[in-house]
């Protein structure tokens, strides 16, 4: 039942601000609707720390350790956006970038979004988690290009066409995936349920398997934005509205690597070898090491933190590829409060930017002093994003270089080299836009920036402290990856 | 030979399909690429409806129905409006280097068929051997939308891989469980909306469907 | 060899001769009635050849014995390779001798034997006339093997009977890979025989000329036999095309009464294809000599993946 709620209400939230979304109240429905959905998503959560895994309608919906508390996370996250988005998207409307009609749009494209992602996360058919994720994608297209500007709809094509191509690739490793589970489990309703794949994964035939998990993994990598088809992740982030960049790199990249995660899961079974695991590694690593020689080269503050978006999904990748109990417990921890962390910087930079005018990191100087709330927010955020302890990205990123230093010890220059590059550009940016010099006056009113805070106590509390519930919760995950 | 006829009219829809990849693959103008796309859409449904035939599987009989409606008839319309819409309709590409392009496909159609190889062996459907044909496909599509800098083209070769994967579907199992196949072709059908909306605001924004006025975001 | 055959044999040499400026005259018709023209008439072929042959022979005074002897050669050449294709019946007798490769290799003959008589007067004309020859020559010999061989896998037998048989009057099967063959044959069909789009049998424009530029120097019975020629050419590859794609009522071996009905059919299928042949040749306009290669390229890829695909589906 909890299930029903979590999907139903943000989809009906969607129809309600296509029909109310130019009303001067529709940005307060809009959090309404989104802290409905995470009210529902904590229920979910509760029965299933009480009852343990369990499936609905017909088996067509399943939660699970891992899937549970990525629903939390991306409810609680979509919550805190859209309150983080009624004061920015308003300023923007000021500013004249937006007119009512684009608001009615953004606030119903958000709330289908949400149900999107979360019926990605829920469903238990392979099949349908496709659809998700590719409705997922059509949603964000029209939120890149909200704006309508020239590069913002260069962004949104780019951003259409190429996870257009990939997630295409990851159909046709879904055929392959049913083609393989049809001999076993029979045409029809179970054959692309994963709990019943799961049931029968070690009888799955290999060649096919391998097969499957290469499109699977270009496909949705795509999406979670590995190297080298990344290229429309900084030019989505950059041009679209910060809420979408927020919830883009927070959620979206998350969702996705949510899907190639539960694939590695079937492939590993059937194959007994570790070749999932070994292409995954691959593609992090090259995404941490590629990501971190082009943050160094960036201009723009919400490309540089898209480029960090990489770098970490990257790392997961490599963690989850890696295997192993510690190492799988890190990778989700890190999804934790990567996505914690992430959408707290972009909700600080977007305030940063809409104050300074532009985006370009040279035009925005002193935060510290025009703006304390977002110049603190923006130096926490930007601490804890480096791994600076004790923030839980430090824990994270710590037991993640751990467990490579003993299994692959040859890993570590390139890792320790990336993040090194990475924390110096970052960090030295960050300096100057926070502590700069300015000639810009102090601004009369402080911006609203709870979640913010909100989000990087969280994370903070997270590198101090694992509640003994949430690191069970990561452990039963774990075990379910492997 | 010892295919039975159903096979063997599956078999020359394959071939046709590979034939209209390549007629796309070369065309240069919008209006026969649009044409081709509905009777590659034509030729889809014909072969669902005889694999469903020969396979007395029902639920094939309402997919081929779906594609039909949606592949060869609604879709086809949209773009024919759209393009009257947009002024387009006699419009011209030019492409260089035809025969490399042609050369390249007919590479990927080779890869196709050996990567395809293996897993038509264990295939037991009639149709298991145009899943190499249904791969090149996609690939060629794909091909497609790479050499082309026009808007709709792109569009166009990227709906043609959604063909080629939903033949895929059909020769190596039959096709995809219902529900599925019924969230597929939403999303197809919703992404050609936002597609039409999208080519109407990048008109507006650069006053032509030519991408290459779109290269301004890169790494420098 | 029975007598039979023997007079089967003649008897196609016979028809062949005749019925091939009849095919030429049935495609010009056509055109000319697609075209919203009245035409000369399907016999006007016929007439032009009893003119040519009625006046007196013109020679540069520097051309040599090969200028003189060439229209005979090519004359010879067509005649033989039309009259080789099992498109009656399948027992001719001289059939055997000849395979699909000797047959390509008679048409390359015919080729290289014009292409010296172009050159040999020396004008501008006939020697650029030549080199586009071989342009195309080059070009769609390849693809024409390519067609040949895909059908040849099909039969395992390079003879054109044993191709003919397999395909005919065996049990029925679907081919996809000769649809590909087919578009391709039809493109080298066009290249070949010099139709729109790869060159226009009724100009002299001399920019885009190419077979008409090589047989400039001919008058008189000379230049009769050479149309003669080109009409037998066409006639051969429309043989070729019949035998390989739609041979279904071609008589077999010994069978006389299905002889007339053979007949009979041959007629509606040349006459059919003659139609094709002269719609195509309205609805597409003459391409640039350089797009010839792309046009010949993709003849020839589609030949290949005609052979490709029947790896794949077929076997």
């Amino acid at each position: 039942m909890e299930i029903f709620w979590v999907l139903v209400i943000p989809f009906f939230g969607g129809l309600i601000m296509a029909l109310f979304g130019r009303q001067h109240y529709a940005p307060e429905i809009n959090s309404v609707v989104s802290l409905c959905t995470f009210v529902a998503a904590a229920a979910l959560t509760v029965r299933v720390i009480s009852d343990g895994s369990f499936t609905a309608w017909n088996e067509q919906f399943f939660v699970d350790a891992l899937n549970v508390f990525l629903v939390a996370l991306t409810a609680f996250v979509g919550f805190t956006t859209s309150l983080f988005s009624r004061p920015y998207m308003l300023i923007e409307q000021h500013h004249g970038k937006l007119t009512a009609n684009m608001l009615r749009l953004y606030y119903s494209m958000y709330q289908l979004f949400s149900f999107t992602m979360l019926l990605a996360l829920l469903t238990n058919n392979m099949g349908i988690l496709w659809v998700a994720m590719e409705a997922a994608t059509l949603t964000t297209v029209l939120l890149v290009s909200l704006y309508r500007t020239p590069s913002s709809l260069e962004a949104a094509w780019k951003y259409f066409i190429l996870c257009g191509v990939g997630i295409a690739q990851a159909l046709f490793g879904t055929i392959l995936l049913y083609f393989a589970a049809e001999k076993l489990l029979g045409a029809g309703g179970t054959a692309l349920l994963w709990t019943h794949l799961n049931g029968v994964k070690t009888q799955l035939e290999p060649t096919v398997l391998s097969l499957a998990f290469v499109f699977l993994l270009v496909g949705y990598g795509t999406k979670v934005g590995l190297a080298p088809l990344h290229n429309w992740l900084p030019d989505a982030h950059a041009e679209g509205p910060t809420p979408v960049s927020a919830v883009l790199s927070g959620l979206l990249l998350n969702v996705a690597l949510y899907a190639v995660v539960r694939s590695k899961v079937l492939v590993d079974g059937a194959l007994g070898s570790h070749l999932a695991g070994n292409l995954m590694m691959g593609f992090g690593l090259l995404s941490v090491v590629m990501a971190a020689f082009f943050l160094s080269r960036q201009k723009d503050v919400k490309r540089m933190f898209a480029y960090s978006s990489i770098e970490h999904m990257g790392l997961m990748t490599f963690a989850f590829g890696m295997g192993g109990p510690v190492a799988t417990f890190a990778g989700l921890l890190h999804m934790t409060v990567h996505s914690l962390t992430k959408s707290a910087i972009f909700f600080a930079v977007g305030h940063a930017a809409q104050k300074s005018g532009t985006q370009l990191m040279e035009h925005i100087r002193g935060l510290i002093k025009t703006s304390p709330t977002v110049g603190w927010g923006l130096a926490l955020g930007t601490l804890a994003i480096l791994g600076m302890p004790p923030f839980g990205v430090f824990t994270s990123e710590f037991l993640i270089l751990t467990t490579a230093m003993h299994s692959y010890p040859w890993t570590m220059p390139l890792l320790l080299t990336a993040l090194g590059v990475a924390f110096a550009a970052i960090f030295g940016r960050m300096q100057l836009m926070v502590f700069g010099d300015t000639t810009n006056k102090r601004l009369p009113h402080p911006p609203a920036l709870i979640p913010v805070f909100v989000h990087l106590l969280l994370v903070l509390m997270l590198g101090l402290y694992i509640p003994p519930y949430l690191a069970d919760w990561y452990r039963q995950a774990a075990a379910l990856i492997g | 030979m010892g295919i039975p006829i159903t096979g063997q009219i599956i078999n020359m829809c394959a071939a046709l399909l590979l034939l209209i990849a390549f007629a796309m693959l070369s065309q240069r103008r919008i209006l026969s690429l649009i044409n081709l796309f509905s009777l590659q859409g034509l030729i889809l449904a014909i072969s669902t409806s005889v694999v469903a035939y020969s396979s007395q599987q029902q639920h094939l009989y309402y997919s081929a129905a779906l594609t039909l409606l949606l592949k060869a008839i609604v879709l086809p319309m949209i773009l024919h409006r759209l393009i009257r819409k947009l002024n387009i309709k006699w419009d011209v590409e030019t492409m260089f280097n035809i025969p490399t392009i042609m050369l390249v496909g007919l590479a990927l159609v080779v890869f196709a068929f050996n990567l395809a190889a293996p897993i038509s062996q264990m295939a037991a459907t009639i149709t298991r051997s145009t899943l190499g044909i249904a791969m090149a496909s996609v690939l060629l599509s794909f091909l497609m939308m790479i050499t082309r800098s026009k808007a709709v083209p792109q569009v166009v070769g990227f709906l043609a891989m959604e063909n080629g994967l939903f033949f895929a579907a059909t020769s190596a199992t039959y096709g995809m469980p219902m529900v599925v196949e019924l969230g597929i072709a939403l999303d197809v059908l919703v992404g050609m909306f936002i597609l039409g909306i999208f080519f109407f605001q990048i008109r507006t924004a650069f006053d032509s469907l030519d991408l290459k006025h779109m290269e301004k975001l890169k790494e420098e | 060899m029975s007598a039979s055959a023997i007079f089967l044999q003649l008897l196609q040499n016979v028809l062949v001769l005749l019925a091939a400026p009849l095919l030429l005259g049935w495609i010009n018709q056509c055109r000319a009635w697609l075209q919203n023209r009245n035409g000369a008439g399907m016999l006007q072929p016929y007439r032009n050849l009893l003119k040519l042959f009625h006046k007196d022979a013109v020679l540069a005074h520097n051309a040599s014995q090969l200028f003189r002897t060439t229209p005979y050669i090519l004359f010879a050449c067509m005649w033989l390779a039309a009259a080789l294709v099992p498109v009656l019946a399948t027992d001719l007798p001289l059939s055997p001798a000849v395979d699909v490769i000797a047959l390509v290799g008679i048409f390359a003959l015919a080729r290289v034997f014009i292409s010296l008589a172009a050159m040999d007067i020396g004008t501008a004309f006939g020697s650029l006339g030549a080199r586009r020859e071989m342009l195309v020559g080059f070009l769609a010999e390849p693809a024409l093997l390519m067609v040949l061989f895909t059908a040849s896998t099909i039969s395992q037998s390079t003879s054109l009977i044993t191709i003919v048989e397999t395909l005919a009057h065996k049990q029925f099967v679907l081919y996809p890979s000769m649809t590909f063959a087919a578009v391709a044959f039809v493109m080298v069909l066009l290249a070949e025989n010099a139709r729109v789009p790869v060159d226009n049998p009724s100009t002299h424009l001399e920019l885009t000329m190419i077979h008409e530029a090589m047989v400039l120097e001919y008058s008189a019975r000379h230049l009769a036999l050479v149309e003669w020629a080109s009409a037998l050419k066409l006639l051969a590859y429309m043989a070729i095309g019949i035998a390989l794609f739609i041979p279904y009522g071609i008589a077999e071996a010994g069978n006389w009464n299905a002889l007339p009905a053979a007949i009979a059919l041959l007629t509606f299928k040349l006459l059919l294809a003659g139609a094709g042949l002269a719609f195509i040749e309205t609805i597409s306009a003459k391409m640039r000599i350089f797009r010839v290669p792309e046009f010949m390229g993709t003849a020839f890829l589609l030949a290949v993946l005609g052979l490709l695909t029947h790896f794949l589906l077929e076997t």
